[in-house]
């Protein structure tokens, strides 16, 4: 495949991303950590935030499936998420986990619920997009090519 | 060995021989951080961020874990203080279990290590925790996502300390 116009679907690709909120300048700032000692290292990071996120997720469900709610332990969940979204400049899911983190505060059970369903989502459109993009890297590396990077 | 038995508890099991395994080991010449944090995102990220600064890094996943590889619990085999050579701790400060209050404060009363400068950091930003921190006699308290700047930095508190 032509090389450049794989690079030219990446700068689009992570134009948007940007352009839309679904990452921030953090996502940067791991790419920027990437070199030639560890050329995986985003998309290793990356499969971390997967994983991780995938059993917060289950904990979640699980802790709000409970009556009555330990409110406590939802928040530490939600903490752990937000924390993880953020290094990982994974914007829009930091931001519903703000949400949440009120939601806890106020033992709003509902709010919770709706907050958990806005995260999962959030979720998934994110790990659709990053997996398109790191899948476009692989591509242009195969290719010979260099990841062409946002100023 | 320091024995406060009211504080410090054994754990069962002792530590890992994998985990010792990880532990860097070497020349000396290089500054060895030991970093703890839970998540495991942000501990790939910290350790990734003080390789590329290069310091000799070992990660932990908790408080108890960078106890015992500072030898101030007793695994299996025992440690003595300090010695894998720590110059520098950096500890998250949300943590289940022992948070990273609890390990400065367990390093600060600690006669044979209490002079390895301890960072904290932390994603939110509650004033009255940095100085309770600071109190306590963190060098230093970042706020997350820690920069590539914030971590290049670090190597200050160690030259601080050298006579």
């Amino acid at each position: 495949m032509d090389v450049a116009k794989l690079q030219r679907q990446h700068v689009d690709l992570t134009h948007a991303l940007f352009k839309e909120g679904f990452l921030d300048d953090q996502f940067t700032q791991l790419q920027q950590l990437q070199d030639s000692t560890n050329p995986d290292f985003v998309a290793e990071v990356v499969a971390l935030f997967f994983e991780d996120t995938d059993r917060l997720l289950s904990e979640l469900t699980r802790a709000l499936e409970q009556d009555p709610v330990d409110y406590k332990k939802v928040d530490a969940y939600v903490h752990q998420f937000k924390g993880s979204s953020s290094s990982i400049g994974a914007h829009r899911v930091k931001v519903v986990c703000i949400t949440f983190r009120t939601c806890c505060d106020e033992g709003n059970r509902q709010g919770c619920w709706q907050a958990l369903q806005q995260v999962k989502h959030e979720f998934i459109l994110i790990k659709s997009r990053l997996e398109v993009l790191l899948q476009l890297e692989q591509q242009i590396l195969a290719a010979g090519g260099e990841i062409p990077f946002m100023e | 060995m320091v024995n406060k038995s009211t504080r410090i508890q054994k754990l069962k099991g002792g530590l890992p021989t994998e985990a010792l395994a990880k532990v860097e080991s070497g020349d000396g010449s290089r500054i060895h951080v030991l970093a703890v944090d839970d998540n495991s995102v942000d501990r790939k990220f910290i350790e990734k961020l003080l390789k590329i600064s290069c310091y000799k890094v070992t990660t932990v996943d908790s408080a108890s874990r960078a106890l015992e590889i500072l030898g101030l619990i007793e695994g299996t085999p025992p440690l003595a203080p300090n010695a894998f050579k720590i110059n520098l701790i950096i500890t998250d400060y949300c943590m289940p279990g022992m948070t990273g209050y609890d390990l400065l404060k367990t390093v600060k009363e600690c006669s044979s290590l209490k002079e390895i400068p301890v960072v904290i950091m932390s994603s939110e930003n509650v004033p009255n925790r940095i100085k309770t921190c600071l109190a306590e006699g963190a060098e230093e308290f970042l706020l997350k996502p820690v920069q590539i700047a914030d971590v290049k930095r670090l190597e200050g508190h160690v030259r601080d300390r050298k006579p």
